[in-house]
C-alpha cells in the first residue's frame, strides 16, 4: 500500500504529464536535450533528483522497480530512493535485474543485458557534453542545432597529446544515431557499448539543469574516438573473485584490516545471480 | 576573359539603432588581392569587417561569395549550417586579439588542428602532422606543440592564429589589426611572413588598419573610409603618394610625417 498522504509516486498528475511530454520529445529526437520544468524533491540534487523525476512520471501499478548506485542495490542512496518509491507508489521492488521493469541507475549499467520492455532511467548531473568546452550556452545550442561537433574532438586529442591516451574513464562522450553529441552519465566507459543497439529504452534525468534527453531501443550510439586511437574499455588482470566472471566490471574491495583486497563485480546481482547458478556457496 | 570576383559587395550597411556604423559600401576582391581598409577609429572599417566575415549581419546589402566548390553564394541568403560551414573552411578570420581568435585553455597543436577536426578529420596522425607543418610555416618552433597559447609571446599567439586559419587552405582571409599592440620589430616579422603566405598560398585578404605603413606593405589597393562611408579607392601607392579626398590628405600627412 501507498502512503494516503503523498500523491502516486508523489509528483502531482499535472507535473507527470508535463514530465511525459518532454520524454515524448526526447525519444522522438534521440540525443537531444529537451528542457523540462524540473520540481523540487524532498532530497537534495546530488541524489538524483532528474531520474527520480523521471521514474515518478514513468511508474505504474504494474511496474517493478529496481535501484542501483555504482552497480550496487544496497548502498544508502540505493536503498532510499527504494523506500521512497515504494511509499510512496507501493509498488513492487527487486534487485533483480531480469525483474525489473524500470532501472534507476546511479554510475552504471546492469552486466545483465537488457531486454525489449525495460526502461534504464540515468540519473545525471552534468546534461550538456559542451558545457566545459564552449562556456557561451547560446554558442552550445547553435552547434548542437548543427552537429558541429570538432570541438569535443579538440578535448580528446589533448589528452592523447599530453598523456599518450584518452583519459576519460567516466562519462565518455559518445555519437548517438549520428546525429546528437551526448554525456552518458558519470557511468565508467567500459558501460558504453552496452548503450549501443540496446534493446531497452535509456532515459536520461537532469533535475538541477532542467534537462532529460533518451535514447530509443536499438539506436546506434557511438563513442567517440580517432581512427588511429579507437575507443576502447577498461579491463582487468583479475577475474571476479566470487563469481569468476572475466568479462564484468571490477571493483577493489578491502576484506580485513590487513588491507587484503580483491576485485569481485561491482553489479552486485549479476555476481550473486552467478554464484547462486555455481552452487550457492554464499 | 573577364576574371570572376571572389567577393562582390553591394551596398551594404550596418546600423546600431540609429546610429549608422557603415552604409553604401561596394567594392569587389579578386582572387590573390589584398584590400586594405584605412580610417581612423569609429570610421566604420571593422564594423565592415565583421559584416563581411559573418561575424554580425548586416542590416541591408548583399556580399556574394564565388565558392571553387559550390559555385556563386550569396551569402547571407545561405542557411547558416552552409554559411559556419564556409567560414571554417574556405575563409579565415585573423582577430587582433588572441583571446577572440585562440583556444587559450588547450595547446597550440590542438588550436591548429581544431579547424581540421570540425571538418571531419578523425586521424590523430594526420592532425599531428599537419599542426606540425604549420607551426613550421609560421616559424614556431615545433616543439612547442603542445605547449598552451599562453606561454607564447604575443607575436607567436598573432603567428598562431594564422596557423590555425590556413590550415584549411581558405581562399579568403579577414585580418582586424593582426599587428596592433605588437612591438615594431615583432610587427616587421609578422608583416613579412604574413607577405610570404599570402603570395606562396595566392591568398585574396582584406585587412583592417589605421596603421598606413602596415598598409602600405601588404595591400595591393585601398579603401579610405571616414564616418562610415569609402571616401577614396584606388592602388595603395597612388592613394598613399597622390590621395585626392582632403581626409586621405589628411590621413596622409598626419601619419607619414616623422
Ligand atoms: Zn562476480
Amino acid at each position: 500500500m501507498s502512503d494516503p498522504d503523498y500523491n502516486f509516486a508523489y509528483l502531482d498528475e499535472q507535473t507527470k504529464r508535463m514530465i511525459r511530454r518532454s520524454l515524448l520529445k526526447a525519444v522522438a529526437i534521440p540525443g537531444y536535450q529537451v528542457p523540462f520544468g524540473s520540481r523540487e524533491m524532498p532530497m537534495p540534487y546530488g541524489w538524483g533528483t532528474g531520474g527520480i523525476q523521471l521514474t515518478a512520471s514513468l511508474i505504474g501499478l504494474d511496474d517493478t522497480l529496481k535501484v542501483i548506485d555504482q552497480g550496487s542495490d544496497d548502498t544508502t542512496n540505493a536503498v532510499s530512493i527504494r523506500k521512497f518509491f515504494r511509499r510512496t507508489t507501493g509498488v513492487a521492488t527487486t534487485e533483480k535485474t531480469t525483474e525489473a521493469t524500470l532501472i534507476q541507475t546511479r554510475h552504471r549499467i546492469p552486466e545483465t543485458p537488457l531486454q525489449k520492455g525495460q526502461i534504464l532511467i540515468y540519473q545525471v548531473p552534468i546534461p550538456d557534453p559542451l558545457s566545459f568546452l564552449e562556456p557561451r550556452e547560446t554558442e552550445a545550442r547553435k552547434m548542437h542545432a548543427l552537429s558541429e561537433y570538432g570541438i569535443m574532438h579538440t578535448k580528446l586529442y589533448e589528452d592523447i597529446a599530453h598523456y599518450g591516451a584518452i583519459l576519460h574513464t567516466y562519462d565518455y562522450p559518445v555519437m548517438v544515431n549520428d546525429r546528437y553529441v551526448m554525456r552518458p552519465s558519470p557511468i565508467p566507459k567500459f558501460d558504453n557499448p552496452k548503450m549501443d543497439n540496446m534493446h531497452a529504452l535509456q532515459v536520461f534525468g537532469a533535475g538541477r539543469e532542467k534537462r532529460i534527453y533518451a535514447v530509443p531501443p536499438y539506436t546506434k550510439v557511438k563513442s567517440l574516438d580517432f581512427e588511429d586511437h579507437p575507443f576502447e574499455v577498461q579491463r582487468w588482470e583479475n577475474s571476479c573473485a566470487l563469481c569468476g566472471a572475466d568479462n564484468t566490471f571490477l571493483d577493489e574491495i578491502v576484506v580485513d584490516d590487513h588491507g587484503e583486497r580483491l576485485f569481485a563485480c561491482a553489479d552486485s546481482d549479476y555476481c550473486q545471480t552467478r554464484q547462486a547458478e555455481q552452487g550457492g556457496q554464499r | 576573359m573577364i576574371e570572376q570576383a571572389l567577393l562582390k559587395v553591394e551596398d551594404l550597411a550596418v546600423h546600431y539603432g540609429d546610429y549608422v556604423a557603415c552604409e553604401q559600401i561596394n567594392f569587389e576582391l579578386f582572387p590573390g588581392e589584398v584590400l586594405g581598409v584605412v580610417g581612423e577609429s569609429g570610421s566604420g572599417k571593422t564594423s565592415l569587417l565583421k559584416a563581411l566575415s559573418t561575424q554580425l549581419t548586416p542590416d541591408a546589402g548583399r556580399v556574394e561569395y564565388f565558392s571553387d566548390i559550390k559555385g556563386l553564394l550569396d551569402l547571407y541568403e545561405l542557411p547558416e549550417s552552409q554559411r559556419r560551414q564556409l567560414t571554417r573552411s574556405e575563409w579565415g578570420v585573423v582577430h587582433q586579439s588572441p583571446r577572440d581568435g585562440l583556444r587559450l585553455n588547450v595547446s597550440a597543436g590542438a588550436n591548429i588542428g581544431e579547424r581540421l577536426m570540425e571538418n571531419g578529420e578523425r586521424n590523430y596522425g594526420s592532425i599531428r602532422q599537419q599542426a606540425e607543418t604549420w607551426l613550421e610555416n609560421v616559424e614556431i618552433d615545433i616543439d612547442r606543440i603542445d605547449d598552451m597559447p599562453t606561454t607564447f609571446s604575443g607575436g607567436m599567439q598573432q603567428r598562431l592564429q594564422i596557423a590555425r586559419n590556413l590550415v584549411t587552405h581558405p581562399k579568403l582571409i579577414f585580418m582586424d589589426e593582426p599587428t596592433g599592440g605588437l612591438d615594431v620589430s615583432v610587427q616587421a616579422r609578422l608583416l613579412d611572413l604574413l607577405k610570404k603566405l599570402v603570395s606562396q598560398y595566392n591568398l585574396s585578404v582584406i585587412i583592417v588598419t589605421h596603421d598606413l605603413a602596415v598598409a602600405r606593405l601588404l595591400a595591393h589597393r585601398l579603401m579610405v573610409m571616414q564616418r562610415g562611408r569609402v571616401v577614396e579607392t584606388g592602388l595603395t601607392d597612388q592613394v598613399l603618394d597622390d590621395p585626392q579626398h582632403p581626409y586621405t590628405q589628411l590621413l596622409v600627412s598626419s601619419v607619414l610625417q616623422p
